[in-house]
């Protein structure tokens, strides 16, 4: 029969080849072959994760230091008095505090009497948020008035990039941004121990600003911590809720069946399609006030929501049934079995889970532009309803401007970013690990 | 008084029914507890109950309904001449009325007092204007009386509406808590009442999932349909020219409406997606098969997490690795070679982008993998192949309407991401078949068209609306259809 036949004659041949010494080289060539495909894979990507936080660490790290000039500013007491000779509230709000600051720094150089564009250049060595730091140092004690006080204050962004060799000093005098007076007094400076990089501080304080040197993280870092906190109080008790009732109560029908693909298509649906749905029912029906951290967590809540449902889900089909038996055989309720005894042995997985979800809402970026987390906000928020932004919206924001001192900005709030992630990662895991039961 | 305050006084009163409820029910068993049906403690969260949440749900309810209310009632008093004015002017006089309802709680009780007479008709309407402008609210130049009057009643509804609230609300909680105090008996299932509260309780909150998905398609559907009746469908759907002309300003100059053909985005989308897709498939696919089928133990517990890891760095820090270190990158790399690369271009975004999705397409593939069963394998084995025929002949194609699934998955995370594309694809709206051309995407330009300030009306912002509505679907279809496919293909070997 034709079968027969089929069977055996090739199979007579493939015997032949099979003993073929040449096939069974090239065979187990192409065996090696593929499985280094499967490793070059791997190292590929591990490749990428390499590259990308070398990337961003070698250019992020300068952002933790800041140079600061110290000076002795005359507090010349003629600047804070009004037209009556009195100190005031004024007085002190409206002073030229730029002038004091450059007047210290002719003094630490040695100049005598500069001239208009000397003044001018001396004052690009400083930042303009001197203003403040000068004006803290008077409001903390306001005997000091009239008296000489050594300040760090900050220096200009194009001196902190000089120093932290971002300024090429072999670039010809009319393309640098510092001329070779400044470059030189900068060097005396720091001979003399008055100009020093020092730990950023201000990075982690500071609100918006168009200057590189005293914009910060501080609004954003509040901003961060009221959107976690509400999807903390919003997400996981309704979440736990949810995937208590899908899991212990819910029938097998049709609804349920529907509430199922719900969920696992909600947490597929692309962000920034949460960030429309803000905006139509948070903002414009409901009337909540744009830019507000109240918004954004409600918006983020429902994004985590879904990752909380099948983390809690997982958790309490992991506790196992003879549990639930025992309890219900001596007489407790089905709500009693759940919360005397499925609950508190599903916590650590239900924590994990809700940690891997505030991980996710912590670094959503989409939909919080959609609902005007992008603002410029100077003051700190005080409650979830004022203004402010998100440590991932900040690097966006950042990330668009001009300046090369925001470069360096840009990737150290990433690093911060990615810091804060690993702290809840690592706190995931050690949770997993310290109160994970085989059973 | 304030919802937030009425909350707080109805917990207070919750508590002492507690504890009220509580010692009745030991009362009555003379403190044999046995005797009761429920144990005690039901009882006491049995009367809470009772006291307030027909009090909470009254009160939130009106809270939602209050605005609308006051609005309606101040609207009605209004004179006929202002109710007459089309729809713009009378929501600016309505806009003046309310900052000067603001304004009124910040004056004094003799400031107050002389609107309250001026209103009534005992003191010229002058001097309530005066003191309104000394506290800096806007009446605009030629301040009209009936401004002030609609202002001031805006006021007094306010508060009669809050006294009003806090009354029922009172009201509800006594009448709930002398009910359920009075009903405590013995043999009174409290447990039972509870427990049904407690289990409504869960099965609202599994709807809000539910409501969620209603609310992404019925916000977004209502602003599509107010966008498509200015802008035909057919234009937004087969249009290839995408130009909103952003202000009305140019609209104006130009004497041109903005074209909104969604061809472009798409294209740009799908092509970044496509790159993303060559990229993470094969690495993907191919880790995925090393880490289930090769690796031992120790590789494989080394090699996931930190795959894994790549899928937990926030989208923005892609985005900027793509601005900042792989576009120049690329851009000087093409300059070598003569080839014409722009910074940000469709290369750039793509291979980013695929990057990310690389840990989406392996975990789920190694699942699959893994979930081959092992019979399989050893069939093949047994008939002589090698490791790597039996993975090529036996186990990819066992497993591949799986492997279809997970690409699927990641096609869908690739068309909707949107950080990346909004730094590193570019923002001119290009058909283009060159990967080293800058493209657009939906989502870059559902960012760029809501994040300026524009009205909401104008077509350029209702166009964001139309283009998450297309997102939406598209991701949707995928999603469900691979969704179907993995759960489908899991229970196969199950």
């Amino acid at each position: 029969m034709a079968t027969q036949d089929t069977i055996s004659s090739p199979a007579a041949a493939s015997s032949r080849q099979l003993n073929d010494p040449a096939l069974l080289r090239r065979r187990y060539s192409a065996e090696r072959r593929f499985q280094a495909y499967g490793l070059a894979a791997i190292m590929v990507a591990l490749f990428f994760l390499v590259v990308l936080f070398t990337s961003i660490i070698s250019q992020g790290w300068t952002a933790f230091l800041q140079s600061s000039i110290r000076l002795d500013v005359t507090l010349d007491k003629s600047e804070f008095t009004d037209a009556d000779g009195n100190v005031s509230d004024k007085a002190i709000r409206l002073a030229n505090y730029a002038k004091l600051g450059r007047d210290a720094l002719q003094n630490a150089l040695g100049i005598e009497k500069p001239g208009r564009p000397e003044k001018r250049k001396l004052k690009e060595l400083l930042s303009r948020g001197i203003d403040t730091q000068i004006r803290d140092v008077i409001e903390a004690d306001r005997s000091r008035i009239g008296q000489t006080v050594p300040i760090w204050l900050l220096a200009s962004d194009n001196v902190d990039a000089l120093l932290k060799g971002s300024i090429d000093r072999d670039v010809p005098e009319a393309r640098r941004q510092l001329d070779n007076r400044q470059v030189a007094w900068v060097d005396k400076l720091v001979e003399e121990g008055r100009l020093e990089k020092k730990f950023n501080w201000g990075l982690f304080t500071f609100g918006a600003s168009s200057q590189p040197e005293t914009a910060g993280l501080g609004v954003a870092i509040i901003g961060s911590f009221f959107m976690m906190l509400i999807v903390a109080l919003v997400a996981v008790p309704i979440g736990v809720a949810a995937a208590a009732y899908l899991e212990e109560f819910a029938p097998k029908n049709t609804l349920t069946d529907i509430i199922e693909v719900n969920i696992n298509n909600l947490a597929a649906v692309p962000s920034i399609v949460f960030g429309l749905l803000g905006l139509a029912i948070f903002i414009n029906f409901m009337g909540l006030p744009r830019s507000a951290s109240l918004v954004g967590g409600l918006v983020l809540s429902l994004m985590t929501l879904p990752t909380v449902i099948i983390a809690t889900r997982a958790a309490i089909r992991a506790v196992p049934p003879s549990i639930r038996e025992a309890a219900l055989g001596v007489g407790a309720s089905r709500m009693q079995a759940l919360f005397h005894h499925v609950l508190p042995l599903a916590l650590p997985g239900i924590l994990t889970g809700t940690i891997i979800g505030l991980v996710q809402a912590l670094g959503e970026t989409a939909p919080l532009l959609m609902i005007g987390l992008v603002a410029f906000v100077v003051d700190y928020p005080v409650t979830p309803m004022d203004p402010a932004t998100a440590l991932p919206v900040q690097i966006y924001m950042w990330a668009s401007s001009a300046e090369r001192g925001f470069v360096e900005r840009t990737m150290g709030a990433t690093l911060v970013l990615l810091l804060f992630l690993f702290v809840m990662n690592a706190a995931a895991v050690y949770l997993r690990r310290r109160f994970e039961r085989k059973w | 008084m304030s919802t937030w305050l009425i909350t707080v006084g109805l917990l207070a009163a919750a508590a002492a029914a507690y504890l009220l409820s509580l010692f009745k029910a030991r009362a009555t068993v003379k403190g044999e507890v046995s005797k009761l049906h429920s144990r005690l403690g039901y009882y006491g969260s049995y009367a809470a109950i009772w006291t307030i949440l027909p009090a909470l749900l009254i009160t939130f309810i009106w809270t939602a309904a209050e605005p609308q209310v006051i609005r309606s009632l101040v609207e009605k008093d209004l004179p006929q001449s202002v109710q007459s004015q089309p729809d713009a002017l009378k929501s600016l006089a309505l806009g003046r009325i309310a900052s000067v309802a603001e304004g009124l709680p910040k004056l004094s009780e003799d400031e107050f007092k002389v609107v309250e007479k001026a209103r009534l008709g005992f003191a010229p309407m002058t001097d309530a204007q005066n003191i309104l402008q000394e506290k800096g609210v806007v009446l605009g130049s030629t301040p009209e009386p009936y401004v002030i009057s609609a202002g001031y009643d805006q006021v007094i509804y306010k508060q009669n509406s809050r006294w009003m609230i806090t009354g029922i609300a009172a009201l509800l909680a006594v009448l709930g808590f002398a009910y359920s105090y009075f009903s405590i008996r013995p043999r009174l299932k409290a447990r039972n009442t509870v427990e049904n509260v407690v289990l409504g309780t869960l099965i609202a909150a599994s709807t809000v999932a539910i409501l969620t998905t209603v609310g992404i398609v019925f916000s977004v559907l209502f602003e599509t349909i107010h966008f498509f009746s200015e802008v035909p469908p057919a234009e937004f759907f087969f249009g290839t020219v995408w130009d909103p002309r952003f202000t009305s300003v140019g609209r104006e100059l130009s004497g041109a409406e903005g074209q909104f053909g969604l061809i472009p985005l798409l294209w740009g989308t799908l092509f970044i997606s496509f790159v993303a897709l060559l990229v993470a498939v094969p690495i993907g696919l191919f880790a995925a098969i090393y880490m289930s089928e090769y690796a031992g133990p120790k590789l494989r517990g080394f090699a996931k997490p930190v795959l894994e890891i790549l899928a937990g760095i926030p989208t923005i820090v892609y985005g900027l690795f793509a601005l900042v270190t792989f576009g120049p990158f690329l851009r000087d790399t093409g300059d070598l070679i003569g080839l014409d690369i722009a910074a940000s271009s469709v290369l750039t975004a793509g291979i980013v982008m695929g990057i990310m999705i690389i840990p989406f397409v392996s975990s789920l593939s190694d699942d699959i993998i893994s979930s081959v069963p092992q019979a399989l394998r050893e069939g093949s084995y047994g008939l002589g192949a090698t490791k790597s025929e039996t993975i090529k002949k036996v186990v990819l194609p066992a497993a591949l309407p799986g492997i279809v699934g997970a690409v699927m998955l990641a096609a869908s995370r690739a068309i909707g991401e949107t950080m990346i594309v909004v730094l590193a694809a570019g923002i001119a709206a290009n058909l283009t078949l060159n990967p080293f051309e800058p493209v657009t995407t939906i989502t870059v330009k559902i960012v760029s068209q809501l994040t300026g300030d524009l009205e909401f009306n104008s077509p350029q912002t209702l166009v964001a609306f139309a283009l998450g509505l297309t997102l939406f679907a598209i991701t949707l279809v995928l999603n469900i259809y691979a969704l179907y496919i993995v759960r489908k293909y899991r229970e196969q070997y199950d």
